[in-house]
């Protein structure tokens, strides 16, 4: 095969949801009706196709287009997270954005245009297609953060979105054009060769801004202000998009760029990733304590979770990122379970987001009750569901890294965390009962079921999942 | 870098006279012209009325729609000076990925069209 | 000398609109000293040999971007005046923060030498001898073909958004449809009736 052929061919997932959205904007522009119709379903399978190219393509690792980008297991893992994220995402959000008359073709469009940003963000192998990737599903993100624009939070959300993240774009091309500078390359191998042994004071600027601008995308604190009010201002399925599909890829990146351009810097990032951990996940803890909207609840809760997946990251060992992937995996699924339960909150046809609305799940629907529980005790981290199991993983490379107080913290904030899931669990129990929830559709309903069967039986069989990770994490080393 | 300055002489004498031409435009109503400076001269005059309100109105949103879409194909043109300038060097590949590139825009050409984001109602 | 001189001009003209931008009452005239700002960091780009960004500053930043902002500002429903009070008050504190991250930012430039072993990491290759627009279009659309593709993306993303979050058609509004119009006959579109006399219609 000619390199060109061979680079499309690493990148078929890429192409696929390239020409897709092409085919899909005309489709859609000529069929000249504003409702979705059939775009959705096409973009669903535009995703699944590209997750099952992913699956069962290339095993090997290769550098493409010129080393713009890398195609290796760790890439591959994470894209396919991201993709489930997407793609469920946009199965559980039809039935709402129909139902809210903001079904417009665009937003499966603008879901695309986003995850093939993510794709080429998790798979950057240098400066400039790490900026594109992350430009092209920022772009995207602001617009459908907004995409309810005649609804004043989507609005507030849409523009608290933009002006943050413009100034975090800023910050990141300002590190980018100092780590150029000084390093003389825009490459990953090329900058981790050029801070090999001494790094000058010229790239640690640039990499402390450059991970300003990666932190306002996690969500980590101190860069985390957006997070509750686009949350709760973004129609419900984009803010399920924001919490699962954006977050793994932002993670992703975040590891990418520390281990494979700055292992020299170790030391200098190590400090960063630490002090943002610690931050990240007392406030997680502590601001959701006093929520009572449950969109809020998941912004701090998705704060809280960026902050121990980053535990992992500072350990900077294999079995840290081993961690940070476990951890950000079995994320996904509990945050697509748990908004798949907010998206059923409906009384009356009229969508509901207050935790008191919840009251007294249990007597109206025991099952939806029963797994949402799940769901909680697991992003609580109580053994033996899959969210345990999360953190065991990272404090575990942390403390194998001696960072022992970076995990002392973590458990005791987790602990302090416990306190909101558990209410949740409380009020849908003990409370008396609020009005009937409407019966959700049924793709809601398969998602929470498997979501929850998977967080409730990953400890009966862990290995498939285990070694799929192990040997994915294992690419980056 | 005088082989820079060289070419770029003619701007700089061009620039030169239009300081002068512009400067001595300005500069002479002030030494020849006859000046009687009265506060009622710059005072607002609508028909004998104060004026009502500020005569800055709120601009129609439709207004940053098309001076957006105009940016966003005034960058495309950019993209193409380089390549017009490196045709010969760039090649077959070099060709049609600029056709790609027009592709992708012209599909969101389409689009806009389509959408009637070009009409003015 | 005379680049000198012409990069003194093109500073000083430069640094006096970026300030007048944020000091000037009405946003109007702030529009049109950016402008003027523009012109000024085009005039620097050439003397550095960059005449490819100094026509894209023009083209791109003067032609499209001050455009947009002169109708972002005549959109927007704000009295300036009003946020010009604000500004006044809060500069004492914020000329002090801007002054201690300056000190700082001066103390740290002030203490940093560059060492011989970080400048041989610097690995970017001498310029040839070329004009840099050249030298940009020979990498361009073929070393960075993938990147370029996914600039175009991005564009695409930026026009959907565009449309989509501003696009508002008022309903009621008769438009025209030229091959409608074109295909319209006497036939259609007059229609003779016979009405017996001192009847009315």
């Amino acid at each position: 095969m000619t390199p060109l052929s061979l680079a499309l061919a690493h990148s078929l997932p890429e192409v696929i949801l390239a020409v897709g959205v092409l085919g899909l904007v005309l489709y859609g522009a000529l069929r000249g009706k504003a409702s979705d119709g059939p775009v959705t379903e096409i973009a669903v399978g535009l995703l699944g196709a590209a997750i099952l190219v992913i699956l069962l393509g290339f095993k090997e690792q290769a550098i493409l287009f010129d080393g713009a980008v890398i195609d290796d297991g760790f890439g591959r893992f994470m894209k396919v997270l991201a993709l489930i994220g997407s793609l469920t995402a946009l199965v559980m959000g039809q039935d709402f954005l129909a139902r809210e008359r903001i079904d417009k073709f665009e937003f499966p469009i603008l879901v695309l245009l986003a995850t093939l940003g993510m794709m080429v963000l998790i798979s950057a192998q240098n400066l400039i297609s790490m900026y594109l990737g992350l430009e092209l599903m920022s772009l995207a993100l602001y617009v459908v953060a907004a995409f309810n624009r005649d609804d004043l939070r989507a609005s507030e959300a849409g523009l608290k979105y933009f002006v943050l993240g413009a100034l975090s774009s800023g910050m990141l091309l300002y590190g980018a054009s100092l780590i150029y500078g000084f390093a003389g390359t825009v490459d990953f191998a090329g900058i981790a060769a050029a801070t090999q042994g001494h790094v000058s004071i010229g790239i640690i600027f640039g990499l402390v801004f450059l991970m300003t601008g990666l932190a306002f995308k996690m969500s980590a604190v101190p860069f985390h202000m957006w997070t509750p009010d686009v949350y709760e201002g973004a129609p419900t399925p984009v803010t399920a998009f924001f919490g699962s599909a954006v977050k793994m890829a932002a993670v992703a990146i975040t590891v990418r760029v520390l281990m494979t351009a700055f292992p020299g810097a170790e030391a200098q990032w190590r400090q960063i990733i630490v002090f943002i951990s610690i931050l990240s996940m007392a406030l997680g803890a502590f601001a959701a304590i006093g929520q009572t909207n449950i969109k809020r609840l998941m912004a701090y809760s998705a704060i809280g979770h960026v902050g121990f997946a980053l535990v992992g990251l500072a350990a900077g060992t294999q079995e840290g990122v081993f961690g940070v992937m476990v951890y950000m995996a079995i994320y996904l699924v509990m945050t697509l379970g748990s908004f798949a339960a907010i998206l059923s909150m409906r009384v009356a046809g009229h969508a509901v987001e207050q935790i008191s609305d919840l009251s007294g799940l249990a007597k109206n629907n025991p099952l939806m009750a029963f797994f949402f529980a799940m769901l909680m005790f697991s992003l609580a981290g109580i053994p033996p569901l899959a969210g345990f199991f999360a953190k065991w993983y990272v404090f575990n490379a942390a403390i194998q890294a001696h960072l022992y107080p970076l995990a002392v913290i973590g458990v005791l904030s987790s602990a302090v965390a416990a306190y909101y899931y558990l209410r949740v669990v409380k009020i849908m129990y003990f409370d008396e009962a609020a009005p009937a929830f409407d019966p959700p559709t049924p793709a809601l309903r398969v998602v929470l079921a498997i979501t929850s069967l998977f967080v409730l039986f990953l400890f009966a069989y862990p290995a498939l999942f285990i070694d799929a990770t192990a040997t994915a994490a294992k690419s980056l080393f | 870098m005088p082989s820079l300055l060289d070419q770029y002489l003619p701007l700089v004498v061009f620039m030169a006279i239009a300081a002068v031409i512009s400067g001595a435009l300005l500069v002479a109503p002030f030494l020849v012209a006859f000046k009687a400076p009265d506060s009622e001269k710059l005072s607002a005059y609508e028909c004998g009325f104060n004026a009502f309100d500020d005569a800055r109105m709120q601009f129609d949103v439709r207004f940053y729609l098309v001076a957006l879409l105009f940016i966003i194909f005034d960058l495309e043109v950019a993209f193409l000076f380089p390549w017009a300038v490196a045709f010969h060097q760039v090649g077959v590949f070099g060709f049609w990925a600029m056709m790609l590139f027009l592709g992708i825009l012209t599909v969101g050409f389409v689009y806009e069209w389509k959408k009637g984001a070009l009409e003015w109602d | 000398m005379i680049a000198a001189l012409f990069f003194y001009l093109f500073s000083a003209v430069l640094i006096a609109s970026a300030f007048l931008v944020i000091t000037s009452r009405n946003p109007v005239h702030s529009v049109l000293f950016l402008i003027l700002a523009f012109f000024n960091a085009a005039g620097l780009f050439l003397l550095l040999g960059a005449e490819f960004l100094a026509m894209l500053l023009v083209v791109v930043y003067v032609g499209a971007v001050a455009v947009l902002f002169l109708f972002v500002v005549m959109m927007l429903d704000v009295d300036f005046a009003e946020f010009k009070q604000g500004f006044m008050r809060y500069l004492p504190v914020g000329g002090a923060i801007g002054a201690i991250v300056l000190l700082e930012l001066v103390l740290v430039v002030g203490g940093w030498r560059v060492d011989a072993a970080s400048l041989a990491n610097v690995a970017s290759p001498a310029p040839p001898a070329m004009s840099n627009t050249l030298a940009l279009g020979r990498v361009l659309y073929t070393q960075y073909a993938y990147l370029f593709i996914a600039a175009g993306m991005v564009l695409l993303t930026a026009m959907i958004g565009a449309i989509i979050l501003t696009l508002h058609h008022k309903v009621g509004i008769k438009r025209q449809d030229v091959a409608a119009q074109n295909a319209r006959t006497p036939k259609d579109a007059v229609e003779l009736r016979k009405k017996s006399f001192r009847q009315g219609v």
